[in-house]
């Protein structure tokens, strides 16, 4: 099997706190890898490293086989291409923010015409170019973001957390686009990613990191067939549970997972298990309302995460859950700290780790 | 009734384009501009390390920058006098009383104001632009350019306040210059020159071709970068 990158022995430290420890990784040709990990576990140092843009403290970087070093990281930069967490674009057209990449390498204009045009019809944003980039939405803007990634036809794509900040229909369409180019193209994609469900359905390999270090990897089945003990620690900062499960007369799961909250899930297991529900699957509500959930929770808002588009909250009803919602019914509902709210969600989306 | 009439007196100066006001004029945005051209061309590089680059003693030479702002310009205006005088340090050069001696007064004296408005405006920038310009494929070089494209707005104010300051300044143009008719008279000296001298209608004239400068080029540099923005 060949490998397009390899990390040995990589570590990274930034004043003086590590954030990355001795890391060896091989990446092999034409794989998505997602790295698995909570915030701050060093996934976008990782992806720097990986770009060329962060040196590393120590350790060697090797490039379709060439060690990096100092002189030709300029020219290593150009055959990867990463997709930044946070959206940032050129205050500019989209356009000029998608063929930015592309003049940078001196294509003849007509060229760049038709790439640009290419890459804004694969993200969906056909007849976009005039449009001023910074006045799009949340989900647009990060397509733009992709859109410009993918022009420049690298075989090494670092997208980092492509779809944390998105609405559930913009995160389906980038990964969609994401397991088109990878299919198409051949272009090997490392992906950073909190989002277990991301790491389950889409790459060929799971790396899961944690303080710095990779402490799994493997496929998918792999990784989520046993629950291990990384995985489980990291994933309880959003939305995993692990509780005791009794199977009902109804067929259901009942699953206590502490502090008196039962979720209902239409799972027939019953002992030990850790559950996840989807932060964008739970509905929120100010008063109480008639619904066909099975599970409806009273909390309190303890935490407001703002990121563009949408806004993520955490709810305490005896067990933190984490939801999200649009930034516009967050304005519409008027929410605040403290406030009371009804949770709500189906027994269906409750999911086994 | 004497004022009304002087002011009558100054705008037909204007209308009939007076040869000695439109040199003092043209001499003045020449001095003005050429300095504001050396202040961007020395400043940009200046702001785009300190508004890039993180080390020790960056405050020290923010906070100097920032002082510098505020120096009167009659003090510049005397310390130059004495580092150009034919005993001064520099007095081999013979530039006292010189168009190129307010030029480099001029120079100091803005140069303060492009570092710092072109550093707040860099420090403004998201610092993950230069990343993104690298991972896309741009050269160090290119990187720093696409910051410096990001903050052009503010780069623009600052060379507009910059420009302003040197055509309004009189202490370094009287100091330095000396008002020398033909040779190094200015708006500002002319008029601070002609009002001792009484010569009101002259001075009203001049004092109006300043206030319309200064008021022209800085709508119209806004207007432009509003223009651009559209267009963008």
């Amino acid at each position: 099997m060949s490998f397009i990158a390899e990390l040995r022995n990589v570590a990274k430290t930034f004043d003086g706190i590590v954030a990355l420890d001795s890391i060896n990784l091989q990446i092999r040709e034409k794989e998505i890898l997602a790295l698995l990990g909570p915030n701050g576990s060093g996934k976008t140092t990782l992806l720097k490293i990986l770009a060329f843009l962060e040196k590393p403290l120590k350790g060697e970087i090797f490039f379709r086989g060439k060690k990096a070093t100092e002189k030709n990281m300029e020219q290593l930069r150009k055959e990867s291409t990463m997709v930044f967490q946070k959206t940032i674009l050129f205050n500019t057209t989209v356009y000029n923010n998608v063929a930015y990449g592309l003049n940078v390498r001196k294509l003849p204009k007509n060229k760049i015409h038709e790439e640009v045009k290419n890459a804004l019809k694969l993200v969906k944003l056909e007849g976009f170019e005039k449009r001023q980039a910074k006045k799009l939405s949340g989900g647009e803007q990060q397509r733009v973001a992709l859109a410009r990634a993918l022009v420049l036809n690298t075989k090494f794509l670092l997208l980092d957390e492509p779809t944390a900040n998105l609405d559930p229909k913009n995160a389906l369409l980038v990964e969609e686009i994401i397991e088109n180019v990878n299919h198409e193209s051949g272009a090997t994609i490392i992906i950073a990613t909190h989002n277990m469900f991301q790491a389950k359905r889409l790459p060929h390999r799971v790396a899961l990191i944690m303080n710095g270090k990779i402490s799994e990897i493997g496929t998918p089945a792999e990784i989520f067939g046993k629950l291990s003990k990384t995985l489980a620690s990291f994933a309880a900062a959003e939305n995993v549970f692990t509780g005791t499960a009794k199977i009902t007369e109804e067929g259901t799961t009942l699953v206590d997972i502490g502090n008196g909250v039962i979720v209902e899930a239409t799972l027939r297991n019953s002992g030990k298990i850790s559950i996840f529900i989807s932060p964008e699957d739970i509905i929120l509500s100010k008063t109480r309302f008639a619904s066909s959930a099975r599970n409806i929770f009273t909390g309190k808002i303890v935490e407001i995460l703002d990121l563009d588009s949408i806004v993520r909250l955490k709810v305490d009803v005896g067990k933190p859950f984490t939801v999200q919602i649009t930034k516009r019914s967050f304005n519409d509902m008027g929410l605040n700290v403290n406030m009371d709210v009804y949770l709500a969600f189906k027994a269906s989306s409750v999911q086994i780790v | 009734m004497e004022m009304l009439d002087d002011i009558l007196k100054a705008f037909q100066l204007i209308i009939q384009s007076d040869q000695r006001i439109l040199e003092i004029t043209l001499r003045s945005l020449f001095v003005s501009g050429v300095a504001t051209f050396f202040a961007i061309l020395w400043g940009i590089p200046i702001a785009l390390f300190l508004g890039t680059r993180n080390f020790r003693g960056k405050f020290v030479i923010k906070s100097f920058f920032n002082t510098m702002i505020g120096i009167p310009t009659v003090a510049l205006g005397l310390i130059l006098f004495l580092i150009f005088s034919k005993a001064g340090p520099l007095g081999l050069f013979r530039l006292l009383y010189s168009p190129g001696a307010i030029i480099i007064g001029e120079t100091i004296l803005i140069l303060p104001i492009i570092v710092s408005f072109a550093t707040t405006a860099i420090e403004s920038v998201d610092p993950e632009i230069m990343n993104l310009a690298k991972t896309l494929g741009a050269s160090e070089d290119q990187a720093l350019f696409a910051v410096l494209k990001e903050a052009l707005d503010g780069i623009v104010v600052a060379g507009i306040a910059s420009f302003n300051r040197a055509i309004a300044e009189l202490g370094i143009a009287l100091i330095v210059g000396g008002n020398i008719a033909g040779w190094t008279e200015v708006l500002t000296t002319a008029i601070s020159n002609e009002t001792a001298k009484g010569n009101i209608e002259l001075s009203i004239a001049l004092g109006i071709i300043l206030l319309l400068l200064v008021f022209g080029i800085t709508l119209a540099s806004l207007a432009i970068n509003t223009l651009r923005r559209r267009r963008k």
